[in-house]
C-alpha cells in the first residue's frame, strides 16, 4: 500500500509520538512537537489538491475534510502556544522534564487518535480512536498531580469510560441491525456500506442503537445532563489541553454523532434524531448559561461556555436542513478558533498572575495590555457580538430556526443572552478593575492567539466563497 | 441450532447476570475481587461456547484473553495493590444492600423489556445474549454508582466491559476488531487505574472517593 495523504496524517503523529517519548530535552521536543503538527497540517491541506480514495478502513469525503483541516490547524497553533506555556511551567517547577517528555508524546498520540476517529470508515475503528483519545486526555488532565487535578482526572476517566462503553453497545446494535441486510463480517461495520443499505435496516433496533450512541458520544460532547466531567477536566489540566479538549475533542465526538445521524436519516421508519438533539442542545445552552454567573475560576467559566456552544451546535444540527447545518458547521469552526484563542490568553494570564481565581485577576488591560485586550476580543467574539464570526453563525442558527420553530428560537436566544450577561459581567471586572496581583510582563507567544482571533474577525466580515461552497456541500451531505 | 446449544448459551449468559448480582452485594474488597474473577471466568466460558456454536475460531482468542487477562491477571494484580495500600477493609455502600438489589432487579427487567422488544428479527441466540449483556452493563453501572471506594468502582467498570464483550460475541460474525479493542482498552484502563490508585493514595492516604469529594471542584 502506498502512503497517501490520508495515511500520512495518521503516520506523522504516530511516529512523532514514538520519537518524542524517547528524546530528552524539552526545548528540542517542544520544537519537534510544533514541527510534527505543522507537517500534519500541511498534509491535511494537500487533501484539497489530491483527493485520496476511500478504502475499507479509511474514508474521505467532504464532511471529514472540514473536521480534519480544523483539527490539524488548531493542533498546530496549540503546539506553538504549548511551547511557550510549557517553558514557563518548567521554570516555575510545576512540571519536571520527565513529565514533559510524556506530555509531548501524549500530545501527538492525541492528535493521532483524533485524526483516526475522523478518517475511520469503520464504526468499530472510530470507537477505538475515540477511546484512545479519551484515555490520553485523562492522563494529561491529571499531569499536575494536585488534589484537584487528580479529582478531575478520576471523574473524567469514570464518566468518559461509561460514556464510551454505552457508545460501544450502540455500535454493536448497529452491527446487529446491519447483519441481516449486508451479511456477516467486516461489511457490517464499514460506514459507507452501512449508509448505503441503512434504508433496509430494522428501525426498532436502530432507534435503540441511536439512544445509546447519543448518550455515549453525547457524554464526550459535553451535553447537559452528561457534562459533569467537562468543567473539571478543562479547569485542572494544563491549558494547552483545555484548548484542545474544548476546541477539538468535543468536535470529534460530535462528528461521530453526526455520522450516525446521517445513517438514521436514510431509514425513513426510524425515529428522527433531530428532536432529541434539539432538546439536549437547548438544555445544555440554558443550563450552561445559568451556571456562568457564579463561577470563581476563570478556566472553569470558559468550560461552561464550551458546554453552551456545543449545545448551540448540536441544536443547529438537530434542526437540520441546508441552512441550519451550514450554520452549525460555521459555528463549530468559529467556536473552535475562538475558544482555543481564549484558552491561550487565559493560560498566560494564569501564569502571570499565579492564580486562576477570577477575584484575584483584575485590571488586565493596565498590567498586561496585549493579553488583556486579546482576551477581551475573544470574549466579545464568544458571546456573539458583531462583527465577529460567532455573531454571524449564531445569527444564522437563530434566523434559520425562526422560520420553522419560533418558540425554540425564544428559548435559544434567551440562553444566549443570559450567557452574554454572565460572561461580560465577570470579565468586565477582570479587565477594567483595580490592577491586582503580579504585574510582571508575560513572556507569551501572541501569534497563535491573534491568528485565531484574526480569522474569526475575518469570518465575521467576509467569508471566502470557497469556504461557503465547501460548507454548503457538507450541509447538503448532512441532510 | 439444536435446543441444547441454545440452552447452554442461555445458561452461561444467565450465570453472568447472576455473577453481576453477586458483585452487587459484596461488602468486602477481596470478596468483590473474587466474584469479579468468577464473572470473568463465566464470560470466558460463554465466549468459548459462542465460538463453538458459531464455528468462529477467532472467538476462542477472545475467550482466552478473558480467562487469562480478566479472570487471573487483573484480579491478582488488584489483590496485590489492595494489600500494598492496606485497604482490605469493608466497602462502604452509598445505599443499603436491599435497595441496591431492588434497583438491580429493576434494571434487568428493563433491559429484557427493551432488548427483546426491538430484536424480534434477530436469531434467538443473539437476542437473548444481547438482553443479558445489557443487564450486565447496567448492573456494572449500578455497582459503580453505589460504591464509594475507587477500587470497587474500577471493578464495576470492568464488569461493565465484560457485558460489552458478551454483546460483541453474541453478534454473529462481528469482526475481531472490537473484541481486541475491548481487551486492549481494559489493559490501558488498568494501567491508568494502577497509576491513579497510587497517586490517590500518595495524596490522600485513602482510596475513598468521598475524600476526593471534599473538593467540590470549585476553588474557594
Amino acid at each position: 500500500m502506498s502512503i497517501d495523504a490520508l495515511s500520512a496524517i495518521l503516520l506523522i503523529p504516530a511516529l512523532s509520538a514514538a520519537v518524542l517519548a524517547i528524546l530528552p530535552g524539552y526545548r528540542l521536543t517542544a520544537k519537534l512537537n510544533v514541527a510534527a503538527s505543522l507537517a500534519t497540517f500541511l498534509t491535511s491541506l494537500s487533501l484539497f489538491v489530491v483527493e485520496p480514495v476511500s478504502g475499507q478502513y479509511l474514508l474521505m469525503d467532504d464532511l471529514n475534510k472540514v473536521f480534519i483541516v480544523l483539527t490539524t490547524f488548531v493542533s498546530l497553533t496549540t503546539s506553538v502556544f504549548s511551547a511557550s506555556y510549557i517553558q514557563h511551567e518548567i521554570e516555575t517547577g510545576r512540571l519536571t522534564p520527565a513529565f514533559l517528555r510524556f506530555y509531548h508524546a501524549m500530545y501527538q498520540t492525541l492528535m493521532f487518535a483524533m485524526n483516526l476517529a475522523l478518517v475511520a470508515n469503520n464504526i468499530g475503528l472510530m470507537w477505538v480512536a475515540v477511546e484512545v483519545a479519551t484515555l490520553t486526555t485523562v492522563l494529561m488532565v491529571g499531569i499536575y498531580r494536585t488534589h484537584e487535578a487528580l479529582e478531575a482526572a478520576w471523574k473524567y476517566f469514570i464518566l468518559g469510560s461509561v460514556g464510551i462503553a454505552l457508545a460501544l453497545f450502540g455500535t454493536i446494535l448497529v452491527y446487529m441491525a446491519a447483519r441481516p441486510v449486508v451479511g456477516e463480517g467486516l461489511d457490517g461495520m464499514v460506514w459507507t456500506v452501512l449508509v448505503k443499505h441503512a434504508a433496509k435496516f430494522d428501525p426498532a433496533l436502530l432507534n435503540v442503537a441511536f439512544a445509546f450512541l447519543l448518550l455515549g458520544y453525547g457524554t464526550k460532547v459535553g451535553l447537559a445532563p452528561l457534562h459533569a466531567w467537562l468543567p473539571d477536566a478543562h479547569a485542572e489540566g494544563p491549558t494547552p489541553i483545555s484548548a484542545v479538549l474544548s476546541g477539538l475533542l468535543l468536535n470529534v465526538a460530535l462528528y461521530a454523532l453526526l455520522r450516525f445521524k446521517m445513517m438514521l436519516a436514510v431509514n425513513s421508519a426510524a425515529i428522527a434524531p433531530g428532536p432529541l438533539m434539539v432538546t439536549m442542545g437547548l438544555i445544555s445552552v440554558i443550563f450552561a448559561a445559568l451556571m456562568l454567573y457564579r463561577r470563581r475560576d476563570i478556566k472553569r467559566m470558559f468550560a461552561y461556555s464550551s458546554i453552551e456552544h456545543m449545545g448551540i451546535i448540536v441544536f443547529a444540527f438537530g434542526m437540520g436542513g441546508p441552512l441550519a447545518n451550514f450554520a452549525g458547521l460555521l459555528h463549530m469552526t468559529m467556536h473552535s478558533l475562538t475558544k482555543s484563542a481564549i484558552f491561550f490568553a487565559v493560560g498566560h494570564i494564569a501564569q502571570v498572575k499565579g492564580t486562576q481565581k477570577i477575584a484575584d485577576i483584575s485590571g488586565l488591560t493596565v498590567t498586561n495590555p496585549a493579553l488583556g485586550w486579546g482576551l477581551m476580543l475573544g470574549v466579545i467574539a464568544i458571546v456573539g457580538l458583531p462583527p465577529l464570526g460567532i455573531f454571524m453563525s449564531e445569527f444564522l442558527v437563530v434566523s434559520s430556526t425562526f422560520a420553522r420553530a419560533p418558540w425554540l428560537t425564544v428559548i435559544l436566544v434567551l440562553g444566549i443572552i443570559i450567557a452574554l450577561g454572565g460572561l461580560l459581567l465577570r470579565i468586565g471586572a477582570v479587565m477594567f478593575g483595580e490592577p491586582k496581583g503580579r504585574t510582571a510582563p508575560a513572556e507569551a507567544s501572541y501569534v497563535p492567539m491573534f491568528t485565531h482571533l484574526g480569522l474569526v474577525l475575518m469570518a465575521g466580515i467576509y467569508l471566502p466563497p470557497v469556504l461557503v461552497t465547501g460548507f454548503q456541500n457538507v450541509a447538503k451531505l448532512l441532510g | 441450532m439444536s435446543s441444547l446449544q441454545f440452552d447452554i448459551a442461555h445458561l452461561l449468559a444467565g450465570s453472568l447476570v447472576l455473577a453481576s448480582f453477586m458483585m452487587l452485594y459484596q461488602d468486602r474488597l477481596y470478596a468483590l475481587l473474587n466474584v469479579y474473577a468468577l464473572h470473568a471466568g463465566v464470560l470466558a466460558l460463554s465466549v468459548a461456547w459462542q465460538a463453538y456454536v458459531q464455528h468462529a475460531p477467532h472467538l476462542y482468542v477472545t475467550a482466552l484473553i478473558a480467562l487469562v487477562f480478566k479472570a487471573i491477571i487483573i484480579p491478582v494484580a488488584l489483590h496485590r495493590i489492595i494489600k500494598r495500600l492496606g485497604i482490605h477493609r469493608e466497602i462502604e455502600n452509598v445505599i443499603g444492600i436491599g435497595l441496591t438489589m431492588m434497583a438491580g432487579i429493576g434494571l434487568v427487567a428493563l433491559s429484557m423489556v427493551v432488548m427483546l422488544r426491538v430484536t424480534p428479527s434477530a436469531d434467538a441466540l443473539a437476542r437473548e445474549d444481547l438482553a443479558f449483556a445489557l443487564s450486565v452493563v447496567l448492573l456494572g453501572l449500578l455497582i459503580m454508582v453505589t460504591r464509594r471506594n475507587a477500587v470497587s468502582q474500577v471493578v464495576g467498570f470492568m464488569s461493565l466491559e465484560n457485558g460489552l464483550v458478551l454483546a460483541a460475541t453474541g453478534a454473529k460474525g462481528m469482526p475481531l476488531v472490537v473484541e481486541i479493542s475491548v481487551a486492549f482498552s481494559v489493559l490501558i484502563a488498568f494501567i491508568v487505574i494502577g497509576v491513579f490508585l497510587f497517586r490517590i493514595r500518595e495524596r490522600f492516604d485513602s482510596v475513598d472517593v468521598q475524600e476526593l469529594d471534599r473538593f467540590r471542584g470549585e476553588r474557594r
